[in-house]
């Protein structure tokens, strides 16, 4: 009885601090959603011109325009429900896979349009790995889930070599000391956390050359989060990475560029440390501040 | 900014939590209580069926023989006018082994002249013995010109007497035996020559119109080659069929058409997927009638929109999330299929497939109108045969006025739910191998 109550005592606490305080209902709708801030870099990997999405007649994503750099880590934040994930599934065209998920405007991929005719989702999406929100593991043994990758693309016919890339995507997962000895349970019976982490071993065992990951530490600890934010950190040498984020500490720790969506506009974008010290738009101001979200 | 809530609202919150505490818990026992009486009125239901046919079906397990001494008589074996020793099976075949048979009952109860008498003696062997030791001759043509002591099968009225379902105590022309049968009968008894024994013959014949005579064997053969055409085309087409509608079909007007016809398809009665067989495999296709083959397909018409939509639902319950990860790693939508969703909907599959085999073991209806009704005694050796199947053999014997039928039909009754126990049986085995596998 004690905890129940104790717990109703905690949500209505919580209840009170998400209210919204100074920033003005009429204010945040009234002001310019025009992007602020200069979307284009000097070497794009994936460049995105006018991207509209609709799910059925709703639209997500409204015009974004928006480019990724070779050897960038770039990230989205913003508040829930505005688009984030939608964007980040148009880049390795996941949103095929939804029924009612309309997607138009331009994304190209070292400069070929990735929604043209032509193009080979399936090659795209070896090009491009993902990383989703909430873990997935196949229902099959933990090494499976990493080897079964680089096994799909034929990257290896020699079981030594499949065990080294499952050991490094494993180490670079900051996963390998706690599952060397249970590579054959199920990925499924790990924590949240850990199959987290097994997703990421996943995406780079077949060594993508985007990694888009959508809030790949929201289940994990401190600890496991600094790792993961120190493999970004190496993986930036070699590969493009575009991360979701709602916790702007990471979005400053990680990135070098960042972008604040808001409703499915893309609000702002700009160098990190720009946006998190002097943004320029009021509601990049107002949600950096922790004002609303 | 407001204050927090007082200690008065927190007991008055727990108390009414308390209070609803008890309705709860007494819902759930009185469900609880329900569920349980729910299973124990059918598991009584159950053990009451088992036991009635099990009571009437067990005797057909046990058949009354008699002991004859017969000695193969050269003069009855072969006719005169043919040479034994160049060609012996021919001439086997056409012996008069009725006539051994009755020989060795007059020598066993000699004095006996009227011929109606004579008449009730044979009647007390089956006549299916004659064939039984023509067989045996045709192995071993050896034996002719000497004697052997067998144990041949009585008439049913014989068995039927001796299991205790025709009443001595009745007039006697009331009875299906006479007194004199009675009275020999008696005499083999106390001679040991009389005995009940176990009816292997039920296991390896075919049908008969002998009761004593009749076996399953063939039944059983047609229920097996017809649900081996059903399980070896409706399983891979109905899983085809439901893995290209739910993961592959576009999505318009035409697939929701097909869709909403399956589902119409699964509550057609099945006695229509009879006469659609008739008149289409056996009147315009020509295939043989009343063969397994013909059998197989109307009974694969019938079970494929079960196994389709069980299939279905099997793939829909997969988490799409597997299928994203598989597609987001540059599986092609047919490995991310065959790799992941397939083995992981198999299970549900299965259960589909055996629910509807398990259905078509039981059906007799369509196979009624293409003929597999017909009475048929030799043993079907492929799929082209005449045949018959296990229900539609339990119909049969259940509408044999004979009384030793009624025990045969509780046989035949527990030999098919012997089948669908073994069944049911494999596919448990066979879904813990898959799940087994993740
Ligand atoms: N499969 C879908 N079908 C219909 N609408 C969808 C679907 N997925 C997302 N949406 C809608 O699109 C909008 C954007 O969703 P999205 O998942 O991109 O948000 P997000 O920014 O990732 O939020 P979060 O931070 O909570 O993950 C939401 O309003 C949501 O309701
Ligand atoms: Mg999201």
């Amino acid at each position: 009885m004690n905890t129940l109550s104790e717990d109703l005592l905690i949500s209505r606490r919580i209840g009170l601090s998400i209210s919204t305080e100074d920033l003005d209902a009429a204010e945040v709708a009234e002001t310019n959603r025009d992007t602020v801030g200069d979307y284009t870099v000097f070497d794009p990997k994936i460049t995105a011109r006018d991207v509209n999405v609709f799910y059925g007649t709703k639209q997500a994503i409204c015009g974004v325009n928006l480019d990724l750099g070779n050897y960038e880590v770039l990230a989205m934040i913003g508040p829930s429900g505005c688009g984030k994930s939608t964007f980040l599934r148009c880049l390795n065209r996941m949103n095929d896979t939804i029924a009612e998920c309309r997607v138009s405007g331009k994304i190209h991929l070292d400069g070929e349009n990735i929604y043209h005719q032509n193009i080979d989702e399936v090659l795209l999406r070896a090009r491009v790995g993902m990383v989703f929100q909430k873990p997935n593991p196949f229902p099959k043994s933990i090494f499976e889930n990493v080897a079964y990758g680089p096994r799909l693309h034929g990257m290896t016919r020699d079981i030594g070599t499949l065990w080294d890339i499952v050991e490094s995507s494993l180490r670079k997962a900051a996963l390998w000391d706690e599952v060397k000895d249970i590579l054959e349970q199920p990925g499924t019976s790990l924590s949240g956390g850990q199959q987290q982490r097994l997703c990421i071993a996943r995406a780079i065992s077949i060594n993508p050359e985007v990694i888009l990951m959508d809030e790949p530490c929201s289940a994990l600890d401190p600890i496991s989060t600094a790792k993961i934010e120190q493999l970004i950190d190496e993986l930036r040498e070699h590969y493009s990475i575009a991360i979701v984020t709602h916790s702007m500490q990471q979005a400053a720790r990680v990135s070098q560029r960042t972008a604040y969506f808001h409703l499915g506009d893309l609000i702002e974008v700009g160098a990190t440390n720009q946006i998190f010290s002097d943004p320029l738009h009021p509601l990049t101001e107002a949600y950096i501040s922790g004002r609303f979200g | 900014m407001t204050d927090s809530p007082s200690d008065n609202s927190h007991s008055v919150a727990t108390e009414t939590i308390r209070r609803s505490l008890a309705r709860r818990y007494r819902q759930e026992r009185h469900f609880r209580r329900w569920a349980l009486s729910a299973v124990l009125a059918a598991a009584s239901v159950v053990t009451l069926l088992f036991a009635s046919i099990i009571s009437n079906g067990y005797s057909a397990f046990q058949q009354t023989y008699i002991r004859l001494t017969i000695y193969f008589d050269p003069a009855l074996i072969s006719t005169p006018d043919s040479d034994p020793a160049a060609d012996i099976p021919r001439v086997l075949i056409t012996g008069d082994y009725q006539g051994l048979i009755k020989q060795s009952l007059r020598t066993r109860f000699p004095g006996i002249g009227k011929p109606r008498e004579k008449r009730d003696l044979y009647a007390l062997i089956s006549p299916g013995a004659a064939y039984l030791i023509r067989d045996m001759l045709m192995e071993r043509p050896d034996l002719v010109g000497s004697s052997k002591v067998l144990w041949v099968p009585a008439d049913d009225d014989v068995d039927m007497l001796i299991k205790g379902h025709i009443r001595r105590d009745v007039r006697e022309d009331e009875r299906r035996l006479t007194d004199h049968q009675l009275a020999w009968i008696d005499q083999l008894i106390s001679e040991g020559a009389l005995k009940k024994r176990f009816n292997g013959a039920f296991f390896v014949h075919g049908d008969s119109r002998d009761p004593e005579l009749a076996g399953i064997r063939g039944a059983a053969m047609g229920s097996l080659f017809t649900l081996g055409i059903t399980l070896a085309l409706s399983f891979p087409i109905g899983v085809a069929a439901a893995i290209y509608l739910e993961a592959f079909a576009p999505q318009n007007r035409w697939t929701d058409l097909i869709e909403v016809n399956i589902n119409n398809l699964a509550a057609v009665p099945s006695i229509v997927f009879g006469l659609l067989g008739l008149a289409v495999f056996i009147n315009f296709f020509g295939m043989p009638r009343s063969s397994p083959l013909v059998g197989g397909l109307v009974l694969t018409l019938m079970t494929l929109p079960t196994i389709i939509i069980a299939s279905r639902a099997a793939l829909k319950s997969v988490p799409p999330s597997i299928r994203e990860a598989a597609l987001a790693i540059g599986a092609s939508p047919m490995q991310a299929m065959f790799h992941h969703s397939l083995p992981l909907a198999m299970p549900g599959m299965l259960t589909g497939s055996i629910i509807g085999m398990a259905q078509a073991m039981g059906e007799s209806a369509p196979l009624l109108m293409i003929g597999m009704v017909a009475f048929v005694a030799d043993i079907p050796q492929n799929l082209s045969d005449p045949s018959t199947v296990l229900p539609v053999q339990i119909y049969l014997w259940a509408d044999s006025p004979e009384r030793a039928f009624v025990e045969r039909t509780s046989a035949a009754i527990m030999v098919l739910l012997g089948f669908l126990i073994t069944m049911n049986g494999l596919a448990v085995v066979l879904r813990r191998r898959f799940e087994r596998r993740w």
